[in-house]
């Protein structure tokens, strides 16, 4: 790993990395002090816009309006696997148009922001008479697009178990159905599910697309909230409230996605290389 | 068609302040993240953890949250007062910049330990080490992962239509005051960024040939 790039610091370099240390932490903390005194001078630490905190009803808006997000990222998950499962099974189906098919599906729909898609559902369909609630929009958005995704992962997890494990299934006389359910799928998705995971953070960040089509979510409600002259327009107490959420929420998943990484590493059951190194990078990105 | 051809200065507009966005951001995302992913296996302990604490705030913060600080709340700072578009660059890159750095990352963690142990033989300082010999190797090693982070980017940038600047994801909405057909403005949109996305695709395939380093 990393430790080759550097020897253990000796005498004179430990006093060097000393000097840096303090260089770093004083300039980290010379911009949050910048941070802190600005908010402090725009009037953003004192206390009657940190007011709103104090009232229930707020709070339980706050609470439903977090509810709405995991709603969303609730439908937009489950949905987002099925059709996943789906396009993937299509990509590795043996009849040639099954496979073109669902590879157009999935490269389309990977190729178009997803905001342009979430856009195409509240405000193009509308024009074919279809109209649909943001709710809805959000969760097609998001099912189409980390649906694809999702597709490239499993279809990458398969392909990446060693080829012997198929064909030792077919040569004991399963049928490509059953060669997948019992043997492929259950090695492969061991190797996946922490690239699954990073999947629906990216999922999860994304379900704040839905303050552009005002979905009432967590953000769309921080807006609001933040703009109410009653309560001193809290709009910078608010983000910092909101923020936090986002990424305690996010943190807690990602730090699952990598517990599920390092226990995949020490298992003996593992096979094959650690799922589709690569493609979690772009993909993470959203 | 008919949509196409009689907007297509709005379209026009509106993919080019696209490719801007997408240049300026990425050229500052491709900096910073260097930067970090190099903080990040640097032999100071506390530049380590700087490099770690912003990607983990970072990659777990949503890009339209980043977006809603740099335009709603930022203002209220009153530091410097900066436009839409810069905004929208600078939410950009400093969200991107987060992954380019685990990119980049990676990359340094994919050149034998071979090559830093040479260079620390022949008395290489750490930083000499790492932009002479390390850095050029690892950039060519994750070259299609950068590219994808970078279509990736391009992508997002659709968010800052949501935040006042005019560029590709805003046609729908100037077109819609002209009555347009906005299935059909939008369909053309998603035509465009498949456009785009397919020339970077390319452009990663031929970066890959032409610098990959055959191990």
């Amino acid at each position: 790993m990393t430790n080759a790039l550097f020897d253990a610091p000796g005498p004179k370099a430990r006093v060097r990395h000393g000097v840096y240390s303090v260089v770093a932490v004083l300039a980290v903390a010379a911009v949050l002090a910048f941070v802190g005194y600005r908010l402090d001078v725009t009037g953003q630490l004192d206390g009657n816009v940190w007011n709103w905190l104090q009232y229930p009803r707020i709070r339980q808006d706050l609470l439903a309006a977090l509810g709405a997000t995991l709603r969303a990222f609730a439908a937009g998950a489950v949905l987002a696997l099925l059709f996943g499962a789906v396009f993937a099974a299509g990509r590795l189906s043996d009849h040639a148009v099954v496979r073109g098919v669902a590879t157009f599906v999935v490269e389309l729909f990977r190729a178009i922001p997803l905001l342009i898609l979430i856009f195409f559902f509240y405000y193009g369909l509308p024009a074919a008479h279809v109209e649909m609630s943001p709710f809805t929009a959000v969760v097609a958005g998001l099912t189409l697009y980390n649906g694809s995704v999702l597709a490239e992962v499993f279809r990458a997890g398969i392909l990446a178990l060693p080829r012997g494990q198929g064909e030792a299934a077919y040569a004991l006389g399963m049928r490509k159905t059953q060669t997948t359910r019992f043997v492929l799928l259950p090695q492969a998705l061991r190797s996946m599910l922490p690239t699954i995971i990073s999947q629906l953070v990216v999922l999860l960040k994304d379900t704040a697309l839905g303050f552009l089509i005002t979905y009432n979510e967590l953000l769309y409600y921080a807006r609001y909230l933040g703009a109410q002259p009653v309560l001193h327009r809290p709009l910078i107490p608010v983000t910092i409230v909101v923020a936090a959420m986002y990424i305690a929420l996010n943190l807690l998943l990602s730090l699952l996605a990598t517990y599920l990484e390092r226990r995949n590493r020490r298992s003996s059951k593992h096979i094959g290389p650690p799922a589709v190194g690569l493609i979690t990078v772009p993909s993470e990105l959203g | 068609m008919n949509v196409l051809t009689a907007n297509s200065g709005v379209f026009v507009d509106g993919f080019v302040t696209t490719l801007q966005l997408f240049g300026l951001a990425a050229v500052g995302s491709l900096l910073l993240g260097t930067l970090l992913g190099v903080l990040r296996v640097s032999p100071v302990p506390v530049c380590r953890a700087i490099g770690t604490g912003y990607v983990t705030v970072f990659r777990n913060t949503p890009l339209t949250l980043v977006f809603f600080f740099f335009v709603f709340a930022y203002p209220l700072l009153d530091i410097v007062a900066i436009s839409y578009f810069t905004a929208a660059v600078v939410a950009l890159t400093v969200y991107t910049s987060a992954f380019v750095c685990e990119v980049v990352r990676s990359g340094i963690n994919t050149v034998p330990a071979g090559q830093a142990e040479a260079c620390r033989a022949l008395g290489l300082s750490f930083g000499q080490l790492v932009t002479a010999v390390v850095l050029p190797q690892a950039m060519r090693a994750v070259l299609p992962p950068l590219v994808s982070t970078l279509i990736a980017l391009l992508k997002n940038t659709t968010i800052a239509a949501g935040f006042s600047v005019a560029e590709a994801g805003a046609v729908r909405s100037i077109l819609s005051e002209r009555g347009e057909n906005q299935l059909v403005v939008l369909a053309w949109v998603a035509l465009g960024f498949v456009i785009i996305v397919l020339l970077l695709t390319l452009l990663q395939r031929l970066l890959e040939k032409h610098w990959s380093v055959a191990r």
